[in-house]
């Protein structure tokens, strides 16, 4: 049995598709695309076409898409090298209280050792940040705000195109980091953003490959340094096998993407539904309608999380936890805690990611399997949470 | 083969198969226990409460409740399973039954997770408190520091 995988949010596998177009860069075209021969050139052309794909994908130009090691490695391309690059201007960055610890890190590293002034902004009950919230934040020396597209952990999206044309209005430039947005519409002109940040591990690509788009006229100091690579934004030689999967995989998605979206959020409601009614005391987290297709996230009040998952991966079923026994540090999910409910909450909070090979079959035996696990550690636990 | 799981063998068998639980809310509510202890919270991640019953100062009988990852549910079934084998442990070597004790029952925990796991045998010393009070031994009654779990308020 290959298990029932819900955790699509954390990585995708990659589509065989994409593993097919990858195949040529590791025995036969291997050459350096920087190298002055016919087997450079033939890396060159790839990674060109790769490129001028997904700029068509994002409808920018070619120029403007920047291929970097992964999506935590774009955003922090994004904050430190627009800060740099504009600090002469300011040193205020406005983010949100639940995006990614790539962001929230990296901001936290440009207050401790650049002198930035941070603002984390609030977000409603769903995991929003208003437009009214930002305009209010920004002042005269504010040079970037970084807003996520999509929530990571609890599945909402965010109004981007408003926020961005209220960071336009006041000449203050947007990143959005779209590393869970592979199925919403990423067209950047439409979306309004200066920069946005994506990767390969959430889209049927490999691990290992992210991209920046930087719009044209936005100033960025490069991380790293060295033969100049991809516009002087980012030295290293170019994972030319990486770069074409990536292309290609997410010219797939965005091409399948309406039926997909359809496809899976009938599950996800299959998924949600089944768990009302049959599991009392259960919070849905996150926005009901302006979310990720795939995503579920529910608190599962009067236990602890990482036992659940156990319990889930017993039966093959791959899940993830906000719960502070899975994180690294041993607080409880920061975005969970933002929306507004107590720890107790976060540390009962399972994500379920559904993805391109779930079924219906996948969503029936979690819900076969998930009553009697919860009945279970609930009759362990001598927790009784009011509800309601 | 067998797929990777995360802590040891023992810790994986009492966190599926626990011993001295209760099966139902009848049986919890049925349990007539000479002393109740229990420490921690929802808001940090851990809850151990655990009910002893005593006859001639040995611990006869024990049951529990823990909310809490695999290895606190793990820790709090082991204690059990330790202070109830061989005719019941008496009350004064339960009392110095220390944390250490109880991980290397299991074999062994990840760092991380020694401090909340562990805390069973503090809900054990506060049931045998209580059993103490309720049985007019005030002379015997030991007052622990409160427990202070990690997460950041």
């Amino acid at each position: 049995m290959r298990g029932v995988y819900l955790d699509n949010a954390a990585a995708t596998f990659v589509d065989p598709r994409v593993k097919a177009v990858m195949e040529p860069f590791w025995l036969k075209d291997y050459g350096n695309p920087g190298s002055f021969h016919a087997m450079g050139l033939r890396a060159l052309r790839a990674m060109n076409s790769a490129r001028s794909n997904i700029a068509k994908v994002l409808n920018c130009s070619s120029d403007e898409v920047v291929f970097t090691g992964c999506g935590t490695e774009s955003v922090n391309l994004a904050l430190k090298g627009v800060f740099l690059a504009n600090r002469s201007k300011g040193k205020h960055i406005i983010t949100s209280k639940v995006e990614h610890k790539a962001v929230l890190e990296a901001c936290k590293y440009l207050e401790k050792y650049e002198g930035a002034k941070v603002t984390y902004l609030p977000v409603n009950k769903y995991g929003q940040v208003s437009a009214s919230n930002l305009e209010k934040a920004i002042r005269p020396d504010t040079i970037l705000i970084s807003v996520m597209y999509a929530n990571n952990e609890v599945g909402t999206i965010n109004h981007i195109s408003e926020l961005s044309g209220v960071a336009r209005k006041h000449n203050v430039l947007f990143h959005t980091d779209a590393c869970q947005a592979g199925l919403l519409n990423i067209n950047v002109k439409k979306l309004g953003v200066d920069l946005f940040s994506m990767n390969g591990s959430k889209v049927y690509a490999p691990k290992g490959v992210g991209l920046l788009f930087v719009r044209k006229g936005v100033n960025v100091v490069p991380m790293l340094h060295g033969g100049g690579q991809e516009f002087g934004l980012r030295s290293g030689t170019e994972n030319i096998a990486f770069i074409v999967g990536f292309s290609k995989a997410l010219q797939l998605m965005q091409k399948e993407r309406k039926a997909e979206c359809a496809r899976v959020v009938k599950l996800r409601e299959k998924l949600v539904k089944g768990i009302l009614n049959s599991i009392p005391k259960v919070i849905v987290n996150g926005h009901p309608k302006e979310r990720l297709p795939g995503n579920v996230n529910i608190s599962f009040l009067d236990i602890e999380g990482e036992s659940l998952l156990l319990y889930l991966n017993e039966k093959n079923i791959f899940a993830s936890s906000g719960s502070a026994c899975t994180s690294k540090s041993l607080d409880p999910s920061h975005v969970i805690t933002a929306l507004g409910w107590p720890y107790e909450v976060a540390h009962g909070s399972i994500r379920f990611t559904l993805g391109r090979r779930t079924t219906s079959a996948d969503i029936d035996h979690v819900l076969k399997v998930l009553p009697g696990a919860v009945q279970k550690l609930r009759t362990l636990s001598p927790v009784r949470l009011k509800y309601g | 083969m067998a797929e990777p799981w995360f802590y040891t063998d023992v810790v994986k068998e009492h966190f599926f198969k626990p011993h001295n639980i209760f099966n139902s809310e009848e049986e919890i509510k049925g349990y007539e226990a000479d002393g109740v202890g229990e420490v921690g919270s929802p808001a940090c991640g851990d809850v151990m409460k655990m009910f002893i019953k005593v006859k001639d100062d040995r611990i006869v009988d024990c049951k529990w409740q823990t909310f809490g990852c695999a290895s606190a549910i793990a820790s709090t079934s082991v204690l059990s399973v330790m202070v109830t084998e061989k005719k019941g442990m008496l009350l004064d070597s339960a009392l110095k039954i220390k944390p250490d004790d109880i991980v290397s029952r299991l074999g062994e925990l990840p760092i991380r997770k020694f401090h909340c796991s562990v805390l069973g045998h503090r809900a054990l010393r506060a049931a045998i408190k209580d059993y103490f009070k309720k049985s007019g031994q005030k002379k015997r009654v030991v007052d622990d520091e409160p427990f202070v779990c990690g997460v950041k308020k």
